[in-house]
């Protein structure tokens, strides 16, 4: 369905919900993969130690910021996979805001470009330096 | 010695079984009823397994994208959600979720728990009233018009044309829905729903489908600010994440053959217990 939305140009509201659809879909699809694979890892390696959360210790700086999850999720760590694939799924519903900021641009449609434009900073904000 | 001492000690194998399981069943009830599992999640995770509320707002708080994820998946294509009413009101509940973020941090979450329980009750109350689906009386709003909100959905009887009223006042039922979502790590479908569908008077399945579709953006809002604070904890919120998002898989697909009817009990249902349960923990003192 993607495929024929950027092949015919067809940004009608119909196209463009069955994009959202998918983008979903897959986002989610993705992010439990990832997220199942770091899961799976750290249970063969540490399955068998306590379980406590009952005091709140905070989390790690390895594990608090994008970059540095990406960069241990790369050296192979299971907890920084498991935060990537949490990560993905943060991700998925601003892919979903931007597609649907790129549909309202296609559709000339000025007042919702603006409404979602507002949207899509304050998610950003958030993800990228907010409560830092 | 606290109820929940009962429980540990406990390896990380077995908890993540027995999370998985729990979250499961949230994440079913979630997305049958447009609440999200967040609803469920943090009372499960702090009484029942006495973890600290900060690890398990940070853990609901994903699963509530998962929940409205996956669901909204279905539900788009099914033609029920109404994207550009979601749109617009997602920049009252971003707003709401960054501040209510922000104020997680200053104000005791056992007094919002009151305020909450409060609303949820009085919620309840009215949606036990009966109210007839469609209701088209009255003048379309002007901000409604101005936006181009009105829609169709459909109906075994063809596409039915709706109109919306009451923008303005769904806008700022939004805007307290995303505080609430910041401040404890929920989706707020419960007051999206009681937003779309009393105020604005949508039908019930494109208030509670589209209340779904605008839970992730605003659990995605107030997860930023909780990653960074250290809240999200990957070992305790993977198990969550997963089986709440199998269970809003299923609950997405029982959905498109369930009655309005039975769908508005489930949910007054919930509300109720909902509210006696925060309600209860507000009093106590929080947790």
């Amino acid at each position: 369905m993607s495929n024929q939305l950027w092949r015919t140009g067809r940004w009608s509201d119909e196209h463009v919900e069955l994009f959202i659809g998918n983008l979903l879909r897959w986002g989610v699809i993705l992010a439990a993969a990832v997220t199942a694979v770091g899961g799976a890892g750290f249970l063969l390696l540490h399955g068998g130690a306590v379980a406590d959360y009952r005091v709140f210790h905070g989390q790690p700086d390895a594990l608090k910021s994008v970059s540095e999850v990406a960069l241990n999720a790369y050296r192979l760590h299971p907890e920084a996979i498991i935060q990537l694939g949490l990560l993905l799924l943060i991700a998925t519903p601003i892919a979903r805001v931007a597609l649907s900021l790129l549909a309202f641009i296609k559709q000339h449609d000025r007042t919702y470009i603006v409404v979602t434009t507002i949207v899509l900073a304050l998610l950003l904000y958030s993800l990228t330096g907010a409560g830092a | 010695m606290r109820s929940n001492d009962v429980v540990y000690p406990m390896n990380v194998l077995v908890m993540t079984g027995l999370v998985a399981v729990g979250s499961f069943a949230a994440g079913m009830l979630g997305a049958l009823t447009g609440l999200g599992g967040g609803m469920i999640i943090v009372p499960m995770l702090t009484l029942v397994f006495g973890v600290d509320i900060r690890y398990a707002i940070g853990a609901s708080l994903i699963s509530v994208i998962a929940t409205s994820s996956g669901a909204a998946a279905a539900y788009v294509r099914e033609g029920y959600t109404n994207i550009r009413i979601g749109m617009f009101l997602e920049v009252a509940t971003t707003v709401g979720a960054l501040g209510g973020a922000y104020l997680a941090g200053l104000i005791s979450t056992s007094a919002i728990a009151v305020i909450f329980s409060l609303v949820l009750a009085y919620s309840a109350f009215r949606s036990l009233r009966p109210r007839e689906e469609h209701a088209t009386d009255g003048p379309p709003d002007k901000w409604g018009t101005r936006l181009r909100m009105d829609g169709t959905y459909p109906t075994p009887a063809g596409m039915q044309p709706y109109t919306v009223h009451n923008v303005p006042t769904g806008f700022s039922l939004m805007f307290v829905a995303g505080i609430l979502s910041g401040l404890l790590g929920i989706g707020s479908g419960a007051v999206k729903v009681l937003a779309m569908d009393q105020a604005m008077r949508l039908p019930f399945k494109v208030s509670t489908t589209t209340s779904n579709f605008m839970i992730g953006v605003t659990a995605a809002a107030s997860a930023g600010v909780y990653l960074h604070r250290g809240y999200i904890d990957p070992v305790l919120a993977f198990p969550v994440m997963l089986g709440v998002l199998a269970g809003a898989l299923i609950g997405a697909r029982v959905l498109a053959g369930a009655k309005v009817r039975a769908l508005r009990t489930v949910f007054t249902v919930v509300i109720v217990f909902l509210a006696i349960e925060m309600a209860y923990k507000g009093l106590r003192g929080g947790i």
